[in-house]
Formats: structure tokens, C-alpha cells, sequence
């Protein structure tokens, strides 16, 4: 029987397996940053023991720092002290920091491939859920609690239980208008916030053969968003390309040995998965959000359900949500005016995002009733959009370019979203107060959040292209 | 970690019949910056528990608030910790007091943290779920006895119980305080030897 790709990459990296006993699963690269951090890293010294592995460790500082002034002390006591912990620790124990103030600093998955560290193949963790993003590249990578981020630290080994596998193929043409975010956004309305959960998903199909690799690593970070712990595509001459020449990237004949070894992961035609779905890209058009999990999302012309068409078991929460964002069923989501437009989270922020957004406002100013906050996701996203002009063009529209950051994504550092305004953005999750107390999240795409930006309101971003 | 064990728990519960609850309502990213793992439960639902982030105005609304409920139990509405991987959720839920959380779906990470913090996550068929609900809600002062080594959750008054799946080496480890790092690094020889075996970076 043929082998799907994530049983070639987990068996690969079994390290034990014991009847009755989670597998001891080796991982080949743990990203870690200053939140999930700390505790593990007590939790060395109390046993006083050292990390395994730190040249397989990389650390980064995202979650806590501000956007703005990044060269000054962080202001917020907290914030500073738990970035300072991370240094601390890192000299501790002898791991590589991009921290505030480094060129390669950023956004923990949007660092790690664009440095060429994620390598189709890998085990990859981190402390974060959205871990998921590196699986772009065809690797097996998942978020961890701080417990397992210290059981990593310490052993370079996980105990973990294999989940069931999935299937989500998606194929034919994309529609004008209708990039990455709108596929991930689509399928997670299709399937709720925990139609993956307990499984390991793998995205095949014609469409998502024909992304980039930006595009697919919007996908793939939004597999936590339906509950699946991971998602991960097949590694191809579009993944090899992005990755030849990056600063980790194997070299001479180490690069041909690593590609061999590349091409040999793919599901084989016979590979059996657990649960499969189809999808027709045809169907999948501008999609937003208008509740307080991912998994209420709507495509941008439709209406808002009315309870009778939620089931009886999730209506209460269906009302709850309606309530918190102050919206009505059955209305429509276009000319709802909007206050703020974020672009930014690892889920868009890298150099492609910041490209599509530049290319719409070129030439146009935003509407005097919003605020825009544009954050890249990394120094090297930051200087790139400089150096290509992408800087004036915000300018000339009135966006706010900021430093590198989780910024307004997650409510915890200084970029929060005020009580009750509404808030389109290209983050991940839209729960209640997650992008900062009583705070109202639209999830969509880049192209949208542009369009919404220009507008002061949420629009069908089709009629301007 | 302190040494502690799960072995068999009576209590009253706490019903918080939410669907979809995440690990931001829990306790909210703001709150994730202390650098030690206690202190976390006067934070826990901190956006549900009080208007305005004052903790002088509670929101009577609220079950936490509502002096009628109490226990060490607290049983939840579908797909419980689903969001982000923090463990402070865990770690919030344990500080407040709890011992054990009931669910009918629990994600994945959340369920892992749980285990790891020896909060255990009890998985129920949604019919007993909404019996629980109900009775909670008749009945505060209804006990529910969860067993770990028989692996069954009863509630006492009617005697209608359920059994529930763990996988028995975290079993082994919640009775008898085992520590995965432990096991990990007593196998110090297996990995050395894998690693040699497959260094190819």
C-alpha cells in the first residue's frame, strides 16, 4: 500500500514506537519567541540540564514588540521584560536570535522560510498554533504548548499520538479576484472552525498546484482555523525554486542530495486517507467573515444566515456572535462601514501580500473614516517593499507603514483595535476581543482589506479591478 | 512541576454552555506576559468575567460570577480550547481551581496542554453533555464523581454515567505523576543513536 505524505515525512522521524505509548517523534527544527518561551526554559534550569539541540533552534521576537519606534526601549514594562527574558535565555543556552533591531528579525513563520531554515521534509514546531504555515513547504509542522515546547528544548523529541489524514482537493481556475486567503477562508465555512480537528490535512489539486508559495503558506496557516493540527502541500519545483539560494538553503552537492530526497515526497496514488474532500475553485469567490470564529464566513455578496438556517445546537452561539460584531441576520456585509484596515499577521505579510496591496492603491488615497495599518511581517518584507517603492505608494494613500510584528493580529502589544470599531483584516482568527477588548474583526483577504481600505466600507473588491 | 496526580474527583460543576469556546476567551493574549506559570486564574474568561476590564464591576450574567455555581468541574459546549496553542489557558483553568473540564470535542492542542498541566479533559457523546447542562442547571448543587483509573464520569443523584477514552500512557502519567520529559530524556541512547543515524542537513 502507497504512503501519503505526511506518514513518509512522521515515519521517517519516528524515533520509538511502543505499543500503547505516543510515538517519540524527532523534530528537525523548533522555532521558538518570547511568549511560550520562558516557562521551558525554567523548567531547564530546574532540572539543570541544557538545550539538546541549539543549533537546531531559532529564536525571534514578535508577539509583544510595538510596530512603531522599534529602535527605543519597549515602553510597556511586561512586553520589555519578557523580550529581554527571550535574550537572556538564548545567551543562556547558546541559540540564534533574531531579535528587535536584527535584520532578520519578524514574524516566527514568516522568518523561517524566507530564510530558507523550513525545508520541505522537516518536523517543525513552535509554540504558536499558526506553526502550520511552514507545512507550505511539505513539511510536518505543528504548534505545542510550553510544556512541549520544554520536552523539545531538552530532547529534540516529542511524544505525540499520529493523527487521522485528510484530504482537501481543490481544483480549476481561480476567478478574478479571488486569491489564497479566499480558498482557506471558503473551505473553513464549508467545514466550521473544528471540521479538521484530529486530523493532519494535506491540499492537493490543480489550483493549489498553480500558487506561489506565499499563497500556499496562507492556506496552510489557517489549518488551525478549522482545528486540523497541521496543513502541508507536496514540495515542487515552485517550493524548490523559492527556497535555492536562501541563506540556509543546502549549497553545491548538498543541494542535489536534498532534492532528490525533495522529490520523493508526495502522497502515492494509492496512499489511503482517512477523510477526503473536493472543492471546485470555480465556486470560490471574495469571502469574509461576519461572526467570532473563522468558520463564519460568507461569500462577500451573500447575506448573513438567519438563525433558521444554523442547526438548533449552534444557534446560541451563532446569536451571541451576531450581537458581539452588532450585526443583524439575514443582512448583507457590503457598504458596512468599517474604522480600521490591517494587513499584516503571518497570514499575510509577507513581500506578495504587501505587492497585491501596493498594486490596487497605487494612485488612490484612503477614505478619511479609516485607519490603515500596514505591518510587515519581517525586516527583510520591510526592506524589500522600500526598496520596490511600495513605502511611497502607502504614503501617497495614507497607510501606515509600520515595523515588523504580530501587531494588531492578537491584542497583546501596543496595536490593539478600540472597543466596538470594526476591523478589516488579513490575520487569522476573529474571536471575540482578539484583536484587542470588545474589539469587531471582518476577516478577508489582502485584495479586500485594500479595497475596504479605499472605500471606508466593505466592498466587492471585483467591481474595482 | 509539583508533584500531582488525577485519581478520582466528587464535585459540584460549573456549566458554561458555549459552543466554540477559544483559547482567547479563556485568557486573552494581554494577559500572557508574566514569565512563570502561576497567577493565571484571576485572569481566566476575563473579558466574559467583567465590564470594561474592571474587576470591581463583575458581569452578574456571568457563571463565575453567579455564587449558585461552584466545583472543581467545569463542563463546557463543543470544540472546548480550540484557537491558539497557549498553554496559559491550561495553566488559567488550573490556577482558578479546576480539576477537570468536560467537553463533548475538545482541539487538539488545548487537549495536550490539559493532560500536561493535569487538567483533565473529559470527552462526553453531546446527549450526556446536555444532561449534564441540565441537571447542573436544575440542580447547582448536583455532585458529578469523575473516576480516572476506571474511566467513567457519573452523576451521582441519577446514576447516569459515561464512560470516557484516555490514552493510557497519559493515564499512567496522571496517576501516578509522571512527567513526559522524564521519559523523554531516559531515552537518551535512542535518540543519540537516531541522530547519527539520519544527521543529512
Amino acid at each position: 500500500m502507497g504512503k501519503t505524505l505526511f506518514d513518509k515525512i512522521w515515519d521517517a522521524h519516528v524515533v520509538q514506537r511502543k505499543e500503547g505509548h505516543p510515538d517519540v517523534l524527532y523534530i528537525d527544527t523548533h522555532f521558538i519567541h518570547e511568549v511560550t518561551s520562558p516557562q521551558a526554559f525554567d523548567g531547564l534550569r530546574r532540572r539543570g540540564i541544557r538545550v539538546r539541540r541549539p543549533d537546531r533552534t531559532f529564536a525571534t521576537a514578535d508577539h509583544n514588540v510595538p510596530t512603531l519606534n522599534q529602535h527605543l526601549p519597549i515602553r510597556e514594562e511586561l512586553s520589555r521584560r519578557q523580550v529581554e527574558m527571550l535574550t537572556r535565555n538564548c545567551e543562556e543556552f547558546g541559540i540564534e536570535l533574531y531579535g528587535l533591531g536584527h535584520p532578520f528579525q519578524g514574524i516566527v513563520h514568516v522568518i523561517g522560510p524566507e530564510l530558507g531554515i523550513t525545508q520541505p521534509g522537516m518536523t517543525i514546531v513552535c509554540g504558536d498554533s499558526h506553526t502550520s504555515t511552514h507545512g507550505a513547504f511539505g513539511t510536518i509542522a505543528f504548534g505545542i504548548g510550553t510544556s512541549e515546547v520544554e520536552q523539545v528544548l531538552a530532547t529534540q523529541c516529542i511524544l505525540q499520538y499520529k493523527p487521522r489524514k485528510m484530504r482537501i482537493t481543490i481544483d480549476g481556475q481561480l476567478k478574478k479576484g479571488v486569491v489564497s486567503k479566499d480558498i482557506i477562508l471558503y473551505i473553513i465555512s464549508r467545514i466550521s472552525a473544528s471540521g479538521a480537528t484530529g486530523y493532519f490535512v494535506e491540499y492537493a489539486g490543480s489550483t493549489i498546484r498553480s500558487l506561489s508559495m506565499e499563497a500556499r503558506m496562507t492556506i496552510c496557516n489557517m489549518s488551525i482555523e478549522m482545528g486540523a493540527r497541521g496543513g502541508m502541500i507536496a514540495p515542487d519545483e515552485t517550493t524548490f525554486a523559492y527556497i535555492q539560494g536562501r541563506r540556509f538553503a543546502p549549497k553545491g552537492a548538498d543541494w542535489e542530495r536534498a532534492l532528490a530526497y525533495w522529490k520523493t515526497l508526495y502522497s502515492d496514488p494509492d496512499a489511503v486517507f482517512d477523510k477526503k474532500l473536493h472543492f471546485d475553485a470555480a465556486d470560490i469567490e471574495p469571502m469574509i467573515t461576519y461572526g467570532t470564529n473563522p468558520g463564519m464566513g460568507i461569500k462577500i455578496t451573500e447575506t448573513i444566515p438567519t438563525p433558521v438556517q444554523v442547526a438548533e445546537k449552534e444557534r446560541a452561539s451563532f446569536e451571541r456572535a451576531l450581537h458581539y460584531m452588532g450585526l443583524q441576520p439575514g443582512t448583507r456585509l457590503l457598504n458596512q462601514p468599517v474604522d480600521y484596515v490591517f494587513i499584516g499577521s503571518c497570514t499575510n505579510s509577507r513581500i506578495e501580500d504587501l505587492r497585491m496591496v501596493a498594486n490596487f492603491v497605487k494612485g488612490k488615497k484612503k477614505a478619511p473614516n479609516v485607519e490603515v495599518w500596514v505591518v510587515p511581517g519581517s525586516k527583510q518584507v520591510e526592506a524589500q517593499a522600500r526598496k520596490e517603492g511600495i513605502d511611497r505608494i502607502f504614503e501617497e494613500a495614507g497607510f501606515q507603514l509600520r515595523g515588523p510584528g504580530c501587531s494588531a493580529c492578537l491584542g497583546m502589544n501596543e496595536d490593539k483595535i478600540p472597543p466596538g470599531k470594526y476591523c478589516v483584516s488579513t490575520s487569522n482568527r476573529n474571536f471575540e476581543g482578539r484583536q484587542g477588548p470588545q474589539a469587531r474583526t471582518f476577516l478577508a483577504s489582502p485584495l479586500t482589506a485594500a479595497a475596504a481600505a479605499i472605500t471606508g466600507k466593505i466592498v466587492d473588491v471585483r467591481e474595482f479591478l | 512541576m509539583s508533584k500531582r496526580t488525577i485519581q478520582h474527583i466528587v464535585s459540584t460543576a460549573v456549566p458554561l454552555p458555549i459552543e466554540n469556546i477559544d483559547t482567547d476567551q479563556i485568557i486573552p493574549a494581554r494577559f500572557l506576559k508574566a514569565t512563570t506559570r502561576e497567577g493565571f486564574g484571576k485572569n481566566l474568561f476575563r473579558d466574559w468575567r467583567y465590564e470594561n476590564d474592571d474587576e470591581s464591576r463583575p458581569k452578574k450574567d456571568f457563571v463565575l460570577n453567579n455564587p449558585v455555581y461552584g466545583g472543581c468541574i467545569l463542563v463546557a459546549g463543543k470544540n472546548f480550547g480550540c484557537g491558539s496553542s497557549r498553554e496559559h489557558a491550561a495553566w488559567a483553568l488550573a490556577d482558578y481551581g479546576f480539576q477537570v473540564v468536560v467537553s463533548s470535542f475538545f482541539a487538539d492542542i488545548f487537549k495536550n496542554n490539559a493532560l500536561n498541566n493535569f487538567l483533565l479533559p473529559v470527552q462526553v457523546s453531546d446527549v450526556f453533555l446536555q444532561q449534564l447542562f441540565q441537571v447542573i442547571q436544575q440542580n447547582p448543587k448536583t455532585e458529578i464523581e469523575v473516576d480516572l483509573p476506571g474511566q467513567y464520569i457519573r452523576i451521582l443523584a441519577t446514576g447516569e454515567e459515561e464512560r470516557f477514552d484516555i490514552n493510557p500512557y497519559k493515564k499512567e502519567c496522571l496517576l501516578n505523576s509522571y512527567d513526559d520529559i522524564d521519559y523523554l530524556l531516559s531515552l537518551d541512547e535512542v535518540i543519540r543513536a537516531y541522530e547519527q543515524s539520519h544527521e543529512r542537513v
